[in-house]
């Protein structure tokens, strides 16, 4: 690492991890409110630019810059159902041991408490995108649950139903999953730095396989963090302005304490 | 004080179904206004495909009584507070929806025909919740093929903003093509614009491409910014401050009755 950039921020390497899992996709879409899914987006496509790799494309929904689509929000579903998006990011308000999702709410429906947003595409997507990733920061028991309390969408499907797209990992603020259709459920494939097995184990709801010594997640390097620093920063600040400006300013925090 | 929005506003019957544009698909928040300041009551709002602080502060004013939608949020401001305080004291029906179950409704609506079938949902509680979705088996399938049908939604209104109309009642919606959809599903479309131009928009094939011809639509108004707090592509960016305001003040009853209130001030001020 050049020696006036500071470390990687535990969101940049959720950012980097991201872009990584986006390895060989063609085209890639990301959902409302995901800016960690939209920069790691952006930034397997920057790289792939970089290295003069065939591109990615990349559509961002709520972005003008960063959007494809001329058929409507409609389009994104049809392309989907075509086939032809390889990747999409859904998060979940509960995420449970066989990977279904709640987006709706806890408690009985529908007079759920709290009530969330609700759920957006995922009640399609989930079913038809080959590689969805979940991707939710909070990582806790209250977020990992044995039994979702509502399914939005679920992780997987009876023989018999259309279902070419499902989970292909979960990322959290703590780790990154696999997900394992046979067994329907998830495997631990690597721990984010400074968090240890114990704690991860403590903090969801659910079990999980895991090796006895599980990999650390890995760490950008300089190019790639550079790349994110600058033009991968500049296209997120479009769809998501409190976000970029968040991450910038903690980038400067973390530099000042390094050179503290 | 009354406007052209208000004629406009005035054409939806209480009781009705109104369909209304995502976020950033252009929201007239200028008709939001004054439906609230006209009071009309006992809405179903079906949200092509999320809602926004449209529905929120229509909810919040209680002028409306079930929801079809396939999420409800303030985006980067957070959660949608009334819809979610409505939720909570089960004072709205809701119908959870996904987002493309809604484009499918509005399309078969679109073709003249009872029902789309569509992908996915099968296993799902939004499937277990919605009696009017139908499972059948694939007719042209000689394996067994579950499917979803979605029966044709029909809004009697739909609203929304967009930037320019001519004279001859087209309006220019560029590739927000959900507008259209609304627009040929609904009984009548009711639109605000920046600006009405002279020059007929169908005579440019550059601009007649993202044209809603007039055939669709049932009337027009001029709304300056009425889309705001909203952006609207092209012409201006979303106020994010203003609708943190209002995410903040919406947390409360209170809250939202000074900020409807004050609204109301500015509006007729």
């Amino acid at each position: 690492m050049s020696q006036d950039m500071s470390p990687a921020t535990p969101r940049e390497i959720l950012i980097c991890t991201v872009a990584g899992l986006l390895d060989g996709c063609r085209c890639v879409a990301v959902g409302a409110a995901s800016p960690v899914p939209a920069a790691g987006a952006m930034l397997a496509r920057a790289l792939r630019d970089t290295a003069g790799e065939p591109p990615l494309r990349v559509s961002v929904l709520g972005s003008e810059a960063h959007n494809f689509f001329t058929n409507g929000s409609a389009e994104l579903f049809d392309a989907a159902g075509q086939g032809r998006i390889d990747a999409f990011f859904l998060g979940g308000g509960q995420i449970d041991r066989h990977g279904n999702i709640n987006l709706v709410g806890v408690g009985d429906y529908p007079r759920s408490a709290p009530r969330w947003p609700g759920s957006f595409g995922s009640g399609y997507l989930y079913y038809v995108v080959p590689r969805v990733i979940l991707y939710r920061e909070e990582h806790s028991p209250r977020v990992f649950v044995d039994k979702v309390d509502f399914i939005s969408t679920p992780g997987t499907s009876d023989p018999g139903v259309y279902r070419p797209g499902g989970p292909y990992a979960l990322l959290t603020g703590k780790a990154l999953f696999d997900f394992d259709k046979d067994k329907r459920g998830f495997r631990l494939a690597s721990l984010h730095p400074d968090h240890t097995l114990e704690e991860v184990t403590a903090a969801t709801g659910f079990a999980f396989d895991h090796d006895p010594d599980p990999a650390t997640t890995p760490g950008p390097d300089a190019a790639t963090l550079q790349l994110l620093r600058t033009r991968v920063m500049d296209e997120l600040s479009e769809t998501y302005p409190a976000f970029a400006a968040e991450l910038r300013a903690r980038i400067q925090t973390t530099d000042r304490k390094a050179t503290a | 004080m009354s406007t052209d929005v208000h004629r406009l506003a005035a054409q939806i019957a209480s009781g009705s179904t109104v369909a209304v544009p995502v976020d950033y698909a252009g929201v007239s928040m200028a008709m939001t206004r004054a439906l609230i300041e006209i009071g009309t009551s006992d809405l179903t709002l079906i949200c092509v495909p999320t809602g926004g602080m449209q529905a929120d502060m229509l909810i919040g004013a209680g002028q409306v009584r079930a929801v079809e939608t396939s999420a409800v949020s303030l985006g980067e401001a957070g959660g949608a507070p009334r819809f979610n305080a409505a939720v909570r004291e089960g004072s709205i029906a809701l119908r959870d929806a996904t987002c493309p179950a809604i484009h499918a409704g509005l399309m078969a609506a679109q073709k003249g025909v009872p029902f789309m079938p569509m992908r996915g949902l099968i296993g799902s509680d939004l499937l277990r919740n919605r009696p009017d979705w139908t499972v059948i088996d694939n007719p042209t399938s000689e394996t067994p093929d579950p499917i979803v049908l979605i029966p044709a939604i029909h809004p009697d209104t739909a609203i929304f903003h967009a930037p320019m109309a001519d004279r001859e009642g087209n309006v220019w919606i560029g590739r927000r093509r959900e507008l259209a959809s609304m627009a040929y599903a609904a009984r009548q479309t009711l639109v605000t614009v920046e600006r009405i131009v002279d020059k007929r928009l169908l005579d440019d094939e550059t601009l007649a491409a993202g044209t809603l011809p007039g055939l669709y639509v049932t009337d027009i108004a001029i709304a300056e910014k009425g889309a705001w707090p909203y952006g609207l592509w092209g012409e201006y960016p979303t106020d994010q401050e203003e609708i943190a305001r209002y995410a903040k003040a919406a947390r409360s009853d209170d809250g939202f009755a000074d900020y409807i209130g004050a609204n109301k001030a500015k509006v007729m001020a």
